[in-house]
């Protein structure tokens, strides 16, 4: 049986497991309201992590269409980027995908003709890590921006009423 | 409101507590990101708050009396004599979880000391232990702990995280404003000086310069004339505003982040040309450089000092024997007004009920605080046809409304916004249901919390808002968030900045101005913003 194969068959046991993973960085009492609410509304956490896991998941293992992948991480991401985690935290679900594949399908995973497409699916997680480590990065970065933003826009019109600079008028 | 539980679903609540196992063991964490920096003394003193120093919420000592602990229990004691509902509030909660996952700091961040229902329990389980005899002789099995230090920074990073939007209390099949809650507990870290300075500076100079910026009476004057000119240049049409004129039959307060700070600029653009516009149909309008603050951060201290700075207004329409009051586009002005201002200053009987002098409606609903919110007004124009408008020349936007917590749960202005946006412009989509009205989400930076440098919980409280428009965004090609809070114009462009930076922040007004047209006007080719107006992008 091919990878893909071994990984389409377990597609919904393992997206609910590493859902699972990605919900257990939360605290106790959060994860029961995570899970149970669905409304996409009531519950923007929770159903971007279930929504997108999905979407991740069926990318990395057989689509790999990246502006997918870079979505769907951009959703999860800026959304741990701004919460109680730290940089590692908030990307390290990506990574858990990998020893959860390992761990679900065990012994399939043997046959030495499968050890060629693990390492490109390993590859490809890694690579989507390293994304996720980017958004967060620009995530960050936007934080810190729109901070600079908004300091400048609350005092810029009045140092300029209050004949404390003079721009270059237009041409 | 919530509607009012049957029998049968009462008997359902489950009365074990469905908070987490051990929750007073876990101290809370200051840290960098989302708690707002401590009052400076100078800005307490100037106010005559207790408690004037400079502290970092960040140290270990937060420079407290010596005494703090009895100051905080005779606090709690007079307030729990004095507000029957702070009393009723501490003692009625089941527990049945209801409001736990409405808040948007709870949604937003994950953390369970945001659940309302949570929030509340802090200040509550050091109510019982010092108020209730099963709290003093029971202690922890009746859910009681004694009030340290540790509790109190607690107390003190909760209550700052709570935007007193009111959003769980629809929930709460028993009515529990946890607003109330927050306000109480704010005062009582105000007792002890524990403000953050956000909120503390602007109360200072709301108090003694007459706005949260404390800008002076001249350079207010100088960003109207500036306004007036930008006006001019989109319209050909020159308007003449009055500040502080005597004699004049209404008087306009408006929050001052509206005329300093874009983008509320362009909807202070709106309202010189709304007045304009009536003139010749006999409004007789002033500005004021003295009240010109329709906020107030006193609402975020205590009682007193709200009250102190709502009196302001008040006695500015007193000074210029004005006969009533049209405020502006805000919301937490309009609770303090709608809610509390006849309580604390009432009643205006020096001014007059308010009489739209262009329609002739009297605005029952103000007849004791005699001050018209601007929204109310226009929509009557509008009613009445005495508004001539292009909604086409907002045909480049389309528009989505965002409910402000505090015009729509606070003062029930559902239908009124949504009948002047549909009047001004040709496109417009509705967020999910229970993302608006009265389940409207905070804008996530309220009650204070707009500072800087608490900028990440910010945008988590900003993410349920943020997640409706851009739904909105990607369904309907949505543009435009418009609203009728200038503090969310200061904050959404903010938040969406990181969320869904394609969507833009306006005030109904910017737009209501864009589609009037004068009579003798040029032909307009911008809008008030400099930007192309539909069909007009070769002329720029």
């Amino acid at each position: 049986m091919s990878l893909k194969n071994l990984l389409s068959d377990n597609r919904s046991s393992i997206i609910k497991k590493w859902r699972d993973i990605v919900i257990s960085t939360y605290p106790i009492d959060t994860q029961r309201f995570l899970k149970k609410e669905k409304d996409r509304f009531s519950n923007p956490v929770g159903q971007t992590i279930a929504e997108d896991l999905e979407i991740l998941y069926d990318q990395l293992t057989s689509d790999n269409d990246t502006d997918k992948i870079a979505r769907s991480l951009d959703n999860i991401v800026r959304i741990r980027a701004v919460q109680d985690f730290k940089p590692s935290q908030a990307v390290g679900f990506v990574f858990a995908l990998k020893r959860l594949i390992k761990k679900e399908l065990g012994s399939d995973l043997k046959a030495d003709d499968l050890r060629d497409q693990i390492e490109s699916l390993d590859e490809r997680i890694d690579n989507a890590a390293l994304m996720a480590l980017d958004i967060y990065s620009q995530c960050r970065q936007r934080i810190y921006e729109l901070r600079v933003i908004e300091t400048t826009n609350q005092v810029s019109r009045l140092l300029e009423r209050a004949n404390l600079k003079i721009e270059i008028p237009e041409l | 409101m919530a509607d009012t539980p049957k029998p049968e679903e009462l008997s359902k609540i489950d009365h074990a507590p469905p908070l987490m196992e051990g929750w007073m063991d876990v101290p809370a964490e200051i840290r960098p990101g989302i708690y707002c920096y401590g009052a400076k003394a100078k800005n307490l003193a100037a106010v005559g708050m207790p408690n004037a120093r400079d502290w970092n919420p960040a140290d270990e000592d937060w420079k407290l009396p010596d005494n703090w602990e009895q100051i905080v229990e005779e606090g709690m004691k007079d307030r729990l004599d004095k507000y029957r509902s702070f009393k009723l509030f501490m003692d009625i909660c089941v527990r049945c979880g209801a409001c736990a996952d409405k808040c948007h700091f709870f949604i937003g961040s994950g953390d369970p000391k945001n659940m309302p229902v949570m929030r509340a329990e802090l200040l509550r389980s050091v109510y019982r232990k010092k108020f209730t005899a099963a709290g003093k002789i029971l202690g922890k099995i009746a859910g009681a702990r004694k009030l340290t230090e540790e509790v109190l920074k607690e107390w003190w990073t909760y209550l700052y995280q709570c935007t007193e939007c009111r959003r769980c209390s629809v929930f709460c099949p028993y009515g529990i404003d946890m607003a109330e809650i927050t306000i109480m507990g704010r005062e009582l870290t105000n007792l002890l000086g524990l403000n953050i300075d956000w909120i503390a500076g602007p109360v200072a100079n709301c108090n003694r310069t007459g706005n949260h910026l404390g800008i002076q009476p001249h350079a207010y004057k100088d960003m109207i004339d500036f306004f007036v000119d930008e006006i001019e240049e989109v319209t050909g049409i020159r308007v003449e505003p009055d500040l502080n004129r005597k004699g004049a039959e209404i008087l306009f307060v408006t929050p001052s982040g509206d005329v300093f700070a874009d983008p509320g600029t362009y909807t202070a653009m709106g309202y010189l040309m709304l007045f304009h516009y009536l003139k010749s149909q006999g409004l007789d309008i002033t500005w004021s450089t003295y009240a010109s603050e329709g906020g107030n951060f006193g609402f975020f201290t205590s009682h007193e000092m709200a009250k102190r700075l709502n009196a302001k207004m008040y006695a500015e329409a007193k000074r210029l024997g004005v006969k009533w009051i049209l405020g502006g586009e805000c919301g937490h002005m309009w609770r303090v007004v709608h809610q509390y201002m006849n309580t604390w200053n009432g009643p205006a009987d020096f001014l007059e009920e308010p009489v739209s002098p262009i329609t002739g409606t009297k605005f029952e609903t103000a007849t004791g605080t005699k001050m018209v919110h601007i929204i109310e007004f226009t929509a009557d124009l509008m009613r009445n046809n005495r508004l001539k408008l292009d909604p086409s020349r907002n045909d480049n936007l389309i528009v989505t409304f965002h409910d402000s917590c505090n015009t729509s749960r606070g003062m029930g202005f559902l239908e009124e916004p949504r009948y002047v946006i549909k009047n001004v412009c040709n496109n417009f989509y509705e967020m999910p249901p229970n993302t608006i009205r009265e389940q409207t989400f905070c804008c996530g930076s309220g009650s204070g919390l707009n500072a800087g440098e608490d900028m990440e919980l910010r945008m988590r409280g900003g993410l349920p808002r943020a997640n409706a428009v851009k739904h909105v965004h990607e369904k309907y090609g949505v543009n435009m968030l418009s609203c009728i809070c200038a503090l969310d114009r200061a904050v959404l462009p903010t938040s969406l900045g990181y969320w869904v930076p394609e969507v833009a922040v306006t005030g109904v007004h910017e737009m209501v101005a864009n589609a009037l047209v004068f009579e003798g006007e040029k032909e307009r080719t911008t809008n008030l913003r400099g930007e192309p107006l539909p069909g007009m992008e070769e002329e720029e």
